[in-house]
């Protein structure tokens, strides 16, 4: 029983992780209408900060603070100078560009930091006791963390100007620019937030698997993105939805002795399944094919 | 009639499978006489196996219009498959052509099953979510082997497989690199080939002209993936020691930048990047050592995104029209272009993107409510003028 308790814990933080990133490649989507491969590379930039900061100040939470304004400034840049001049154009070669991106800030983090994986300690948490099931300090931070921001990130959007405009723009962007949204500014708002998110990931995942190399947000990347993608990609509710549900299934499956090798290619199979069933995800939305 | 012959636009299209023939012939002699160091070899199978990859990830991507993230996944189960056939046919045929040619055939035909897998899903999604099924599908077979057991495919330690004659193996590996040429320009240049662009250009007009858009998709992932299989078994025999994790998203990229450098929608600018790009591969590898190697990387991404957005970034179109290569060749050798030009059209070109949304919304006047709808919504009521028409 207590088994069962942690693994669905630790599955729900695991979750809120993966919903984190999947956040920011969902915003993306809906509004620009690209996929970001580079967010993943955010994360792991969020976490390089962290680790940098951390060595100067000694606190984590001028650390954490350092690593979201920096990863704030890092999309905004990535997304005016690397995606902005691709505006209009084919989305398979905005989605190469960000192939390139990913590259990039993988190589450069080498360059500054080695390969040498190196090992970050963000602040011991200690264990909570709940009866006789013991559950870890992060556990708990992580899974905090994704409800403030999840529930925040739903109030911003529904009852804010900008939100709204967020919104506007998603659902057509031609007649939004009409009602006079600033589109290119909506745009960088919400690279802006995803980047920030990414940070906050970083922090996260830096927490549960302190070994931190250049291919750090690689496959944290990958999934949130599979997660994004189960949950409808482009739905913000969708992403958290998808984030928890690949989180307990991960979970699960490594507490199994048997298919915990498999881990990646059942969460894959599940992604590949749900496309086939929904091709849209849970969530999303059936667009309409016109000529 | 030779001078014209070399005039043709013909002989344009054979010029590739010359260039190759004639190297090859070089490098064979070379090879053969004992003149070529195993180093060079090994560089040139390299060469071969990028070659055949990058081609069958062209019709993929700038043929069909799909973009597959999962190449390197096709690749691995050749590789294996290839791999183990060879490795129990050894004992029985020994480690001789025989042997090579059946694995490679199983190693395609294994690859080319996985394709059409791979295929399916895309009939229902296209786009972004396509390239995640197959970014997906390259993560699943990667995993599936390095999970293997030691008995059947070597799990993480890898496969063994048997040793083929190094002198010859880099000739077979061309001559494979001419098979899957011939057969995948002559597709292209055919009605099939015709019908392949039309899907990437418009799907709904496509299928709007009766073409079947399920068996060419298919056909095309099949294609792309037995071809992707059979550059896996030669990699089997190039490497002697397969390993899973070699196949990864990574690999997949490094093919797709050759497809992207190359000019999506050409055979010949794939042929040349995959060359290209693997020869500077295993040469900067030994220049740029140790920390250094990272450099490489970085030059790619950089050369990657500044490629991108000139080929594609809207506000630079007048600038890319300007300097065309053509116009260059014009300014450089004046009327000669001028040829070239006419030859171009004598054969196969892929046609240029037609924007279907100006050719299909007609100016529908009253009198004629009998404008093309493909949107689902019901039709107007036929009015007179139709009416007194189908009397």
């Amino acid at each position: 029983m207590e088994i069962i308790i942690t693994t669905l814990i630790n599955g729900l933080s695991l979750g809120g992780i993966y919903a984190m990133i999947a956040l920011g490649y969902t915003m993306v989507y809906g509004i620009a209408k690209m996929l970001n491969f580079a967010h993943g590379d955010i994360i792991m930039v969020g976490a390089y900060t962290i680790m940098v900061t951390l060595g100067i100040s000694g606190n984590p939470i001028i650390a954490t603070i350092a690593a979201v304004i920096f990863c704030i400034i890092l999309g905004v840049c990535v997304e005016k100078v690397a995606y902005k001049p691709l505006r209009g154009a084919s989305p398979l070669a905005v989605l190469i560009t960000a192939i390139g991106v990913s590259y990039l800030l993988q190589s450069l983090a080498q360059i500054a930091f080695g390969t040498a994986p190196k090992n970050v300690s963000v602040g011991n948490m200690g264990t909570i006791a709940l009866g006789s099931v013991k559950i870890q300090g992060y556990t708990i931070f992580t899974l905090v963390c994704t409800v403030v921001v999840m529930t925040a990130l739903t109030l911003f959007i529904k009852y804010t100007k900008l939100g709204k405009a967020m919104l506007a723009v998603s659902e057509d962007r031609g007649a939004a620019q009409l009602m006079g949204v600033n589109v290119n500014g909506i745009i960088t708002v919400t690279f802006a937030i995803g980047s920030g998110l990414a940070a906050l990931a970083g922090l996260c995942t830096l927490m549960k698997a302190p070994l931190l190399s250049n291919t750090f947000g690689s496959m944290p990347g990958i999934k949130a993105f599979t997660a994004a993608v189960i949950g409808g990609i482009g739905s913000i509710p969708g992403a958290m939805l998808g984030g928890i549900l690949l989180g307990v299934v991960e979970s699960c499956c490594n507490k199994i002795s048997v298919i915990a090798p498999y881990t990646d290619a059942i969460e894959f199979g599940i992604l590949i399944v749900i496309l086939l069933i929904r091709p849209t995800g849970f969530l999303g939305k059936k667009r309409r094919e016109k000529v | 009639m030779i001078k014209s012959f070399f005039k043709t636009g013909r002989f344009r299209h054979y010029l590739n499978y010359l260039i190759i023939v004639v190297l090859l012939v070089v490098f064979s002699v070379m090879s053969l006489s004992g003149g070529m160091k195993s180093s060079s070899q090994y560089l040139l199978e390299k060469i071969a196996i990028s070659m055949i990859l990058a081609v069958s990830l062209s019709i993929l991507v700038g043929f069909l219009g799909e973009l597959s993230l999962g190449h390197a996944g096709f690749m691995c189960v050749g590789a294996y498959l290839g791999g183990k056939v060879s490795v129990l046919l050894s004992s029985l045929l020994g480690e001789g052509i025989v042997n090579l040619i059946i694995s490679l055939i199983v190693g395609g035909i294994c690859a080319a099953v996985c394709g059409i897998i791979v295929g399916l899903p895309a009939l229902r999604l296209k786009g972004d979510y396509l390239a995640i099924v197959t970014l997906a599908f390259g993560e699943i077979v990667k995993s599936l082997f390095l999970n293997s057991s030691d008995a059947s495919f070597g799990g993480a330690l890898g496969l063994k497989t048997p040793r083929f004659d190094r002198n010859t193996l880099f000739i077979i590996a061309f001559i494979l690199v001419l098979i899957t040429l011939a057969v995948i320009q002559n597709v292209l240049a055919s009605r099939h080939g015709r019908a392949v662009t039309a899907i990437r250009d418009s799907e709904i007009a496509a299928r709007a002209t009766g073409i079947n858009v399920t068996e060419y998709k298919l056909l095309i992932f099949a294609m792309s993936a037995f071809f992707a299989g059979i550059a896996g078994v030669l990699f089997s025999f190039s490497n002697q020691n397969i390993q899973a994790t070699k196949f990864g998203f990574n690999y997949s990229i490094e093919i797709l930048v050759m497809v992207v450098l190359g000019g999506m929608g050409s055979i010949n600018g794939s042929l040349i990047a995959a060359a290209l790009i693997t020869f500077l591969n295993v040469k900067l590898a030994t220049v740029l050592t140790g920390n250094m190697a990272v450099l490489q990387n970085l030059i790619y991404a950089l050369v990657l995104i500044i490629i991108v957005i000139y080929n594609n970034a809207p506000f630079l179109a007048a600038f890319r029209e300007k300097y065309t290569l053509h116009n260059l060749w014009t300014k450089l050798f004046g009327h000669r272009a001028e040829h070239r030009r006419d030859d171009e059209k004598s054969w196969a070109r892929i046609p240029t993107k037609i924007n279907m949304d100006e050719l299909l919304s007609v100016d529908t006047t009253p009198e004629d409510n009998r404008a093309v709808r493909l949107d689902g919504d019901k039709p107007d009521a036929p009015s007179a003028s139709d009416k007194e028409r189908s009397k």
